[in-house]
């Protein structure tokens, strides 16, 4: 009996909590809302183009897919700390945690809407942003992700990449694409081997998406699959089983769509049983060589087909790649290369369309699909980048080889 | 008056208080919310948040019957939660041509879900009810992470030749115009976002109606006296695996239904989201809002999903205060000082009552 | 040929999940509370040993030695600030505040040391011992030999000791170890020094297999290693180590055999069906009901 009045007690306290909690989310709320309509009204009166543009994006700050979205964050943050260094519209970005779940994606979507983004960096993986992007198209407000790359992102009916939501592009390349330019590599350079093995991770979009891909691909271009391997979160420590395989099926190849920190497993498991194929690489194995304590000589002869190296000698890249380094230590992956592009490419299209704080985000929603559909734009992942309707990115990814602990780009 | 006075005491009566303070808030709180809504003065992120609040609600309140009411701690109800959403995206995806009334399909696809996981609830309850305390738990754990497995291996896809299934290999090959239902581990895409806030208030009150005719039946009474003393029970005559059967399939169907309302709330739905961080997710609120006290489940839910979203502005700090505010909570709540206290106060204010009187 | 190899590895990952297991079925038997947060010990573990190892450029075993002092601190700390307290509460409550110190353990590691990867440095020695066209790597065989140390200096720890004989009577009986004169604090603090003594020889172990360190790098090995103390019997010492073993081997045959996607659900099956058969796990005590 004593127990059940302290719990009263306690859910009282609880109760007021919440109440109290509540009220100040609404408050909250309302009051970025008014300091949103204040300062459009000042803008518009006064101070005319100066205000700052509102970028918005969401990504995991937290959890296990934090390097990921923080690495988005900042290279977003260098980007428009240079554009607004150089006078001209000011930006200004918010950039919310998703912790890699759609439901909490949803929610910092709201936080942006509240706030009052009028244009965003979407999410930095895909399962968010497939739910976040309906939200996108149903308030009209206009998205591109650096690297949400799953088709669900852009299409609203992604099984036969129809109904596109118009307003959401990708910076990255979607996963069908890197699959099938994966297989077709392979196909034209007879030379890396022909007997392919497969290692991927089954329970990630990004990487189940481009295997389905290069699977159909291989099969048309007469590719031999002697090996898939899977492995998912639960078990991406031991590849001794998955080696064992490849080698015992004779694989010369080993096709890795992955990311690269299990990839980094996987060189480490097979140089210590001595098993040297060629290993074959998408955008997500760069940052491989930067991995702290990795011995990159096991990287060594490792391809990849990826739009972005860090260690491109063109003065973009060294600009960026030092900036990130003066901020973090780290060195940057693709995933910062891209949302860097992504911030520098609304920024061009909002100079062309000629857009100020002042307009409200469907506005600008409009003005900007107008544009991105017909600009090009060069940047950090590549040079030439067009978009279709559809919110496709269509740029060459680059084959490069590890080289003495470099990427050296190959010639076809 | 006399009579109106009599249904009062009734509601207020020690059987009746808690379902009545129940009801009461979850209407209130539906009618406050629905009215500023309607005036636009909820933000977009409380709109967001009111239909998973709703579902965390539901699979909690069905926990707290199985761990508060039944005794049995369950570490699996994610899984549950995995089976009922998965199925309502399944049969709301089939069904959103022929039937497209968003209500109507919304509420067959939350009784498919219910359905399902009950399914699941009966053939997982036999052999899990066999056992007993810390590896009861862990067997539940067990099924959780086995259902997301297969579901995690399951590609389900319909054209107009009619249905393909495969299992971990994806061999569907749709005509163009086909759906995938369930993709593998990219789980369910392109869902219709037909979960609605009114929907999830509902359901909360048939969880609420269901478990408290359950506590308050003679089912109920057997299932507390398991709980309480098993040998006892028995050898009352009380069929104790069949009492903590019924427990665990109703905490189950309410799982589904929860899990239902929650798949067809986002366009996307991965197997990964009902992993077990989410399982121990509603097993906290069901162990801080107090064991078998369903109000406190409620309350301590809206407080836990509203926390880490208050706490925003902690920014990277956010999810290190949340977990120090959890053990400080765990620490208080649990402190004998801090107890004897709020005894102290209570009896105190019996006394004046009394004196009063 | 191939299934001996395979065996081997089983082993090998078996010995890991052996000494986690250890340390979740020593505190369960004497604190009866399941520690949530041994996973994230072990996470802390990989990271004093990687810093140790990187940064202090330490040989393989002082800093082996320091990630054991401090795992050793810190699970003493964490069980009188956090665990304590609740000594008289609900074991579910205690259950919670498990789970809030592996919160805290993982976003306090998050915010230390970044989310981003770090490759653990191979300080074991590489190669392999070659025995009659067979090949076991010398990792392999440490890890398996540790292992076997660890049980035999722990089985003549509790048996012979003195400290050892207290622990036993405090997991049989707390009230009557109590009347003994026995201090049951400090017992169940020695208990957690212990267990997270053998969280952070078991990071170096794993970490040196699978060499990525990451902020929620103990939690499957920590539910992986719960599951192998039910499977032996939780709180039966032999029991955990045999449950470990099977629960590697298991892992690495299933993955091998039927399917790397199911190979989780394979183990988990397994875990259900000896329970059904033995509901205390495969040397754990029949419980006996008091009337």
């Amino acid at each position: 009996m004593r127990n059940l009045s302290f719990k009263k007690a306690f859910a009282l306290t609880l109760a007021a909590v919440m109440a109290a909690s509540l009220a100040a989310c609404g408050s909250s709320g309302s009051t970025s809302s008014t300091t949103a309509a204040a300062q459009a009204a000042d803008s518009g009166s006064s101070e005319g183009s100066s205000a700052a543009i509102k970028i918005g994006g969401s990504g995991p700050l937290t959890g296990g897919a934090a390097v990921y979205g923080t690495a988005v964050k900042t290279a977003a943050e260098i980007a428009v700390e240079e554009i607004n260094a150089k006078g001209g519209q000011q930006f200004e970005l918010k950039f919310e945690d998703d912790a890699h779940d759609p439901e909490k994606a949803v929610t910092a979507y709201g936080i942006l809407k509240d706030w009052g983004m009028q244009a965003s960096l979407a999410t930095v993986t895909s399962a968010p942003g497939a739910a976040a992007a309906p939200m996108y198209k149903d308030d009209h407000i206009f998205a591109i992700t650096p690297s949400g790359s799953s088709l669900a992102v852009i299409y609203e009916d992604p099984d036969n990449s129809a109904n596109p939501f118009g307003n959401v592009f990708q910076m990255c390349f979607t996963d069908p694409n890197q699959g099938v330019a994966s297989a077709d590599y392979l196909a034209a350079h007879p030379d890396l081997g022909s007997k392919i093995a497969v290692i991927y991770k089954n329970d990630d979009n990004y990487s189940s998406g481009i295997f389905a891909k290069f699977k159909a691909e291989a099969a048309v271009k007469n590719l031999e699959i002697v090996y898939e391997g899977t492995f998912d979160d639960s078990n991406a420590s031991d590849f001794s089983v998955q080696i064992q395989k490849c080698q015992a099926a004779g694989a010369d190849v080993v096709y890795l769509p992955i990311y690269y920190e299990p990839a980094s497993l996987i060189l480490t498991k097979a140089a210590a049983e001595g098993y040297t194929p060629t290993f074959f690489g998408n955008d997500g194995m760069d940052g491989i060589l930067t991995l702290e304590g990795f011995d990159t000589s096991l990287a060594e002869g490792v391809y990849l087909l990826t739009p972005f190296s860090a260690d491109a000698s063109d003065d973009l890249t060294k600009n960026f790649v030092k900036k990130y380094q003066e901020k973090t230590g780290e060195v940057p992956n693709q995933f910062a290369a891209d949302a860097y592009d992504c911030v520098y490419a609304i920024a061009q299209a909002v100079d062309a369309a000629g857009l100020d704080a002042s307009k409200s985000p469907s506005e600008f929603c409009d003005a900007l699909v107008k544009q991105f559909t017909s600009m090009t734009f060069n940047g950090l992942t590549g040079q030439d980048m067009t978009w279709s309707e559809t919110g496709e990115v269509s740029k060459a990814p680059k084959a490069v080889v590890i080289k003495d602990g470099v990427y050296v780009g190959v010639e076809d | 008056m006399k009579s109106n006075k009599n249904i009062l005491s009734v509601l207020l009566n020690k059987r009746h208080k808690g379902r009545t303070i129940s009801y009461t808030l979850v209407v209130a709180a539906w009618i406050i919310l629905t009215v500023l809504q309607r005036g636009g003065h909820v933000s977009s992120l409380i709109a967001g948040l009111l239909v998973p609040i709703t579902c965390y609600m539901v699979a909690a309140l069905g926990l707290n019957l199985n761990v508060g009411i039944s005794g049995e701690l369950n570490l699996g109800q994610a899984g549950f939660m995995s089976v009922g959403a998965f199925t309502a995206v399944c049969i709301s995806g089939y069904l959103a041509a022929s039937i497209p009334a968003a209500p109507l399909r919304l509420a067959i696809a939350l009784i498919g879900g219910a359905f399902v996981a009950v399914i699941f609830g009966l053939v997982i309850g036999i052999p899990v009810l066999k056992l007993q305390g810390d590896y009861l738990a862990i067997v539940t754990l067990a099924f959780g992470q086995i259902i997301k497995s297969i579901i995690t291996n399951m590609y389900l896809g319909f054209d107009e030749n009619g249905f393909q299934f495969s299992f971990v290999q994806n061999t569907t090959e749709l005509a163009p115009g086909g759906k995938m239902l369930l993709n593998g581990p990219m789980g369910a895409t392109g869902t219709q976002r037909i979960a609605t806030f009114t929907a999830g208030v509902i359901l909360v009150l048939i969880a609420l109606m269901i478990i408290y005719n359950l506590i308050w039946s003679k089912s109920g009474r057997a299932i507390m006296a398991a709980r309480d003393n098993r040998i006892a029970a028995e050898l009352s005559g009380i069929n104790i695996t069949n009492t903590k059967m019924l427990s665990f399939v109703v905490s189950a169907g309410l799982a589904g239904a929860a899990g239902a309302l929650y798949g067809l709330n986002y366009s996307t739905l991965v197997p990964n989201k009902f992993d077990f961080n989410t399982s121990i997710l509603i097993l906290v609120y069901v162990v801080l809002g107090g064991l078998g006290n369903m109000n406190g489940t409620m309350i301590a839910t809206v407080v836990l999903v509203l926390l880490p979203e208050l706490l925003r502005s902690l920014q990277d700090y956010r999810m290190l205060i949340y977990a120090v505010v959890l053990i400080v909570i765990m620490l208080i709540t649990n402190n004998e000082h801090l107890k004897t206290w709020f005894k102290s106060i209570r009896s105190k204010q019996a006394d004046s009552r009394k004196e009063a009187a | 040929m191939e299934f001996i190899s395979y065996l081997v590895n089983g082993l090998g990952l078996g010995s890991v999940y052996a000494i986690i297991a250890l340390g979740y079925t020593m505190v369960y038997g004497i604190a009866k509370m399941l520690n949530f947060a041994h996973g994230d010990v072990i996470m802390i573990g990989a990271y004093i040993s990687f810093f140790a190892l990187m940064n202090f450029g330490l040989p393989i075993i002082p800093a082996t030695l320091l990630a054991i002092i401090c795992c050793t601190i810190l699970g003493v700390v964490i069980e009188k600030l956090a665990y304590k307290p609740l000594r008289q509460a609900s074991s579910l409550a205690v259950l919670i505040t498990a789970i809030g110190v592996s919160y805290f353990l993982q976003n306090g590691a998050q915010l230390l040391w970044t989310s981003a990867t770090k490759v653990y440095p191979s300080a074991m020695p590489s190669g392999s011992l070659t025995l009659g066209g067979f090949s076991i790597s010398w990792l392999t065989l440490i890890t398996i030999g540790v292992c076997l140390l660890i049980m035999a200096v722990l089985t003549t720890f509790i048996n012979k000791t003195k400290t050892g004989r207290a622990m036993r009577a405090c997991s049989e009986d707390k009230g009557a170890a109590i009347l003994m004169g026995i201090n049951v604090n400090f017992i169940i603090s020695v208990t957690f020094a212990i267990g997270s003594g053998l969280a952070a020889i078991a990071s170096v172990l794993l970490c040196s297999t699978y060499p990525s360190v990451f902020p929620t790098l103990g939690a499957m090995p920590g539910i992986k290693a719960f599951t192998a103390a039910v499977f032996g019997g939780i709180g039966s010492i032999p029991g955990a180590f045999l449950g470990g073993l099977l629960l590697g081997i298991i892992e690495i045959l299933a993955k091998a055999y039927i399917s790397t996607q199911l190979s989780d659900a394979i183990v988990f099956a397994v875990l259900i069906v000896v329970l059904l058969i033995k509901p205390t796990g495969l040397l754990g005590r029949k419980l006996s009901e008091k009337v």
